[in-house]
């Protein structure tokens, strides 16, 4: 549901004055529905009649007159309106930007500071907005400081507030400024920062009290709160302990504190929600930070989470590097403000779960205070009625949104699907990433209120359910044999990573937070980077010369076959690279040739290479341009850019490259050799 | 001549059987009046959660007035279940058993949160959670009318 603008080419923008909806169900106007003579159109979701109103008989385009269902809004499934005032409770807000971060001795310390104060200078000019863009910043540690950056001043004034039982707004105005009167004084403001507290001597967090002040600070117009944390919230309202046992991250029986511990974050986000703000949360933290009640903020105010574990500028320099690049693309993609979403569908379905990060306002009503391109959502239907007299059905969303630019606008998708009598029908029309995808959002919430283990469970039963259910219905041949269908035949293979992914594992050491924020990612990712996370692409790099190619804007790009993800196919003469969506591993095997190393790496032999290796150099040779020109292909194609890693065979951090390979078998799971044949003792008993 | 007559014994106070018999009718009295209250509850339970589903409230306002309701309304029917024992009626405690170890069951696995309550703005609007908890309100309506009832002519 969510398309990458570079993705959709070409996004039909209606400005007429009328829009056209019906009169009932209040759908859109949109490509299925049915035209009665030409006068009247029959509304799909409702099957109501209305009337076309007498501007929408004219089609601008072609100049024509009588042909309602030649107009862009009938010819196209995706369309975006201009919305009228009707549209509107107040005019459309400015882009307001509020950036809180925390400067303990935790986090000058780790240095993600002086990154972040980098990239927003130079991103400053590329933040989305007009000419009433707004920005402040809000520092805290065992204090909260804010800044004031009034336009006349000579230099940014630092006010500290101390009483964070009771936290204040210093000035009423002049903490959040306009962007482009007050430019000078927030460059100097962000060339100061990472130098005000190299010396601090303050271990405490007071971030409750620091959220709180950003939310009173945010009220009046809505916007997004970046929030920048390093380690545990330990003083002020929404104080949280360590709720870890390290020696509980490898147990097989039960892993607790998966859920929030108090609601104070809960609260906040919808406090914040309600006044159109989202909070966005970075934790660079390198300890445990109970990162179960932080995203929390985030989850319900339709925020997004990133999180960098074992954060420290020199010690870590991939992490500080995809910190930045995160940023980046963070600071410069589009938004939308005060968004609500609604899903209408046919008469007969009804939806009744939302998975992903915003606030259910009503039964189908979803409030979102910022849209994030980078989001992606799930909704579960059922059926209600019968279908048996309807061959369609039809899902419409509409999100209403501001953009960036202060212009209130729809974006409306329509799908349709038809409705089918038998089951084998069912089947070939099942798209096994989209259930893949389903079921990790349900065994997140299945974890969070029941256990883990009953998450896993339900997740071989969907498996097992399905083929059984095929196999008795569908067809007649004798029940030893494993038969799945054409589309489904991945899906054992798919749910057998998702019970080894970080979320849902048991029996390998996890550590808490990892596994959060997994089940966070799993929550909020789309559907194209999930499956990514889920079921990484494994390919050979070593011999690119000789694959096959494809021509892509000049430049000529290898198309290297994927591989199975098993320690098969990896071969001690071999370099092969894994994409895992936001990280590349390469892998060189011990004996590998000596050209590769020497062109792709610019290293002479294998030992030489460093254990730390994130950047392939621009060698004049052709295996390093193929390389080279495949990782950058690879690269192109999702907005988020990754990081790479070269992994050595003697390599610790090689456990991470290994732990993909979901196919073999490990201690404590099984090969799926193993899992195909547990499945079907499961169906066969 | 006509014999003094034996002076009678006046009359005592009443026996211990007859005492326990006005407390327990005094319990159902008290009983009766608290059913009509938690009836009261009931209906605005239903009310409230019909009202989430037309869309006619906020989930948030309608959590901020339904949480401060559930105890009291437990609470009550955990005292009348002490008054039931201390006055002995042991049919009543074991009709009223059920209902105060299901309150107790879904007071203990409630969602986290600081203040007193059970609906969670976030989940309430999840159609499941929906449809148990006006399935909840519902039979609960019904159990207190009968005992309303039963206590009447009890």
């Amino acid at each position: 549901m969510t398309k990458n603008i570079s993705v959709l080419l070409q996004l039909p923008v209606i400005t007429s004055s009328t829009i056209v909806r019906c009169r009932s169900c209040r759908t859109y106007i949109n490509p299925f529905v049915s035209f009665i003579d030409q006068r009247r159109w029959k509304c799909n979701l409702c099957y109501r009649v209305n009337d076309v109103p007498e501007e929408f008989m004219y089609n601008p385009l072609t100049r024509s007159y009588g042909e309602p269902h030649k107009r862009p809004e009938v010819q196209n499934s995706t369309v975006e309106f201009i919305a009228s005032s009707d549209y509107m409770l107040r005019p459309p807000q400015p882009a307001v930007y509020l950036f809180v971060l925390d400067v303990s001795h935790n986090a000058v310390e780790a240095g993600y500071l002086t990154i972040v104060c980098q990239s927003l200078l130079e991103n400053l000019d590329k933040l989305p907005g007009d000419s009433r863009t707004r920005i402040g910043f809000i520092t805290f540690d065992s204090t909260v400081q804010f800044y004031n950056l009034q336009e006349g001043l000579s230099q940014p004034q630092m006010l500290i507030v101390s009483d964070i039982d009771d936290i204040f707004l210093p000035t009423p105005d002049s903490l959040l400024v306009n962007l482009h009167e007050s430019k000078e004084l927030i460059k100097d403001l962000l060339n100061a920062l990472p130098n005000m507290f190299t010396n601090t001597r303050e271990t405490h967090s007071a971030l409750g009290p620091a959220l709180q002040a950003a939310f009173k600070l945010m009220s009046p117009t809505g916007g997004r709160i970046s929030v920048f944390q390093t380690q545990l919230p330990s003083l002020g309202a929404g104080l949280l302990h360590s709720r870890e046992d390290p020696n509980q991250r490898s147990s097989t029986k039960v892993v607790q504190h998966l859920g929030p511990a108090t609601d104070f974050y809960k609260k906040l986000a919808l406090d914040c929600s309600g006044q159109q703000t989202a909070v966005d949360l970075f934790l660079l933290s390198s300890q445990y930070s109970d990162l179960a009640s932080l995203a929390c903020m985030s989850k319900y105010s339709a925020g997004c989470i990133y999180y960098y574990p074992s954060f420290h500028r020199s010690h870590n320099p991939a992490q500080a590097e995809k910190l930045q690049k995160d940023l980046k693309r963070y600071l410069t993609r589009k938004i939308g403000f005060e968004a609500v979403m609604r899903i209408r569908c046919t008469k007969g379905l009804s939806i009744h779960t939302f998975h992903g990060n915003f606030f259910v306002r009503s039964t189908d009503l979803l409030s979102l205070a910022n849209v994030n391109p980078d989001a992606g959502f799930a909704v579960q239907m059922s059926i209600e009625e019968s279908l048996t007299d309807t061959s369609l059905v039809c899902f419409q969303t509409a999100l209403l949104y501001t953009s960036s630019k202060g212009e209130r606008r729809i974006r409306v998708h329509t799908l349709c699907l038809p409705v089918v009598s038998s089951l084998a029908d069912v089947y070939a029309g099942a798209d096994v990433q989209a259930v893949v995808c389903l079921l990790a959002n349900m065994a997140v919430d299945r974890s969070v209120s029941s256990s883990l283990s009953d998450a896993r469970d339900a997740l071989v039963n969907a498996v097992v359910d399905s083929l059984a259910a095929y196999m008795s219905t569908a067809s007649n041949l004798q029940q030893s044999m494993l038969i799945a269908p054409n589309s489904l035949k991945l899906f054992p293979l798919y749910i057998l990573a998702l019970l080894k992914q970080k979320a849902f594992r048991t029996g390998t050491s996890t550590r808490l937070d990892d596994r959060v924020y997994a089940m966070c990612q799993m929550k909020s990712q789309p559907l194209v980077h999930l499956m990514k996370m889920i079921h990484p692409n494994l390919y050979r790099i070593d011999k690119l010369i000789d694959e096959s190619t494809i021509h892509v804007n000049d430049r000529v790009v290898p198309q290297p076959p994927l591989q199975k993800l098993s320690a098969e196919k990896l071969t001690r003469e071999g370099a092969f690279l894994m994409d895992c969506g936001s990280i590349f591993y390469i892998w060189i095997g011990k004996n590998c040739s000596n050209n590769f190393i020497k062109d792709v790496l610019g290293y002479p032999n294998y030992a030489s290479v460093p254990q730390k290796m994130t950047q392939l150099p621009e060698v004049d040779a052709l295996s390093s341009e193929r390389t080279r020109s495949f990782i950058s292909w690879l690269r192109d194609s999702r907005p988020l850019s990754p990081v790479l890693q070269v992994i050595k065979d003697e390599n610790p951090a090689k456990t991470d490259f290994f732990q993909h390979l979901i196919e073999d078998r490990t201690e404590a799971a099984f090969s799926y050799y193993e899992f195909l044949l547990n499945i079907q003792q499961q169906i066969c008993k | 001549m006509i014999a003094p007559g034996i002076p009678r014994a006046a009359p005592g106070p009443p026996g211990p059987a007859a005492m326990a018999f006005t407390f327990a009718a005094f319990c159902y009295m008290l009983a009766l009046l608290l059913t009509a209250a938690l009836i009261f509850f009931a209906i605005w339970h239903i009310i409230a959660f019909d009202e989430l589903k037309t869309d006619y409230k906020n989930p948030i306002d309608q959590c901020n007035t339904l949480n401060p309701l559930v105890l009291p309304e437990y609470l009550i029917h955990a005292f009348f279940c002490v008054m039931f024992l201390c006055a002995a009626e042991w049919l009543t405690l074991g009709l009223n058993m059920p209902l105060l170890a299901y309150h107790i069951w879904r007071y203990m696995s409630r969602p986290v949160m600081s203040g007193p309550g059970l609906y969670d703005p976030t989940t309430i609007m999840n159609a499941d959670i929906l449809a148990y908890c006006q399935k909840e309100g519902w039979c609960k309506l019904a159990f207190y009318l009968l005992s309303f009832f039963y206590y009447l002519y009890g």
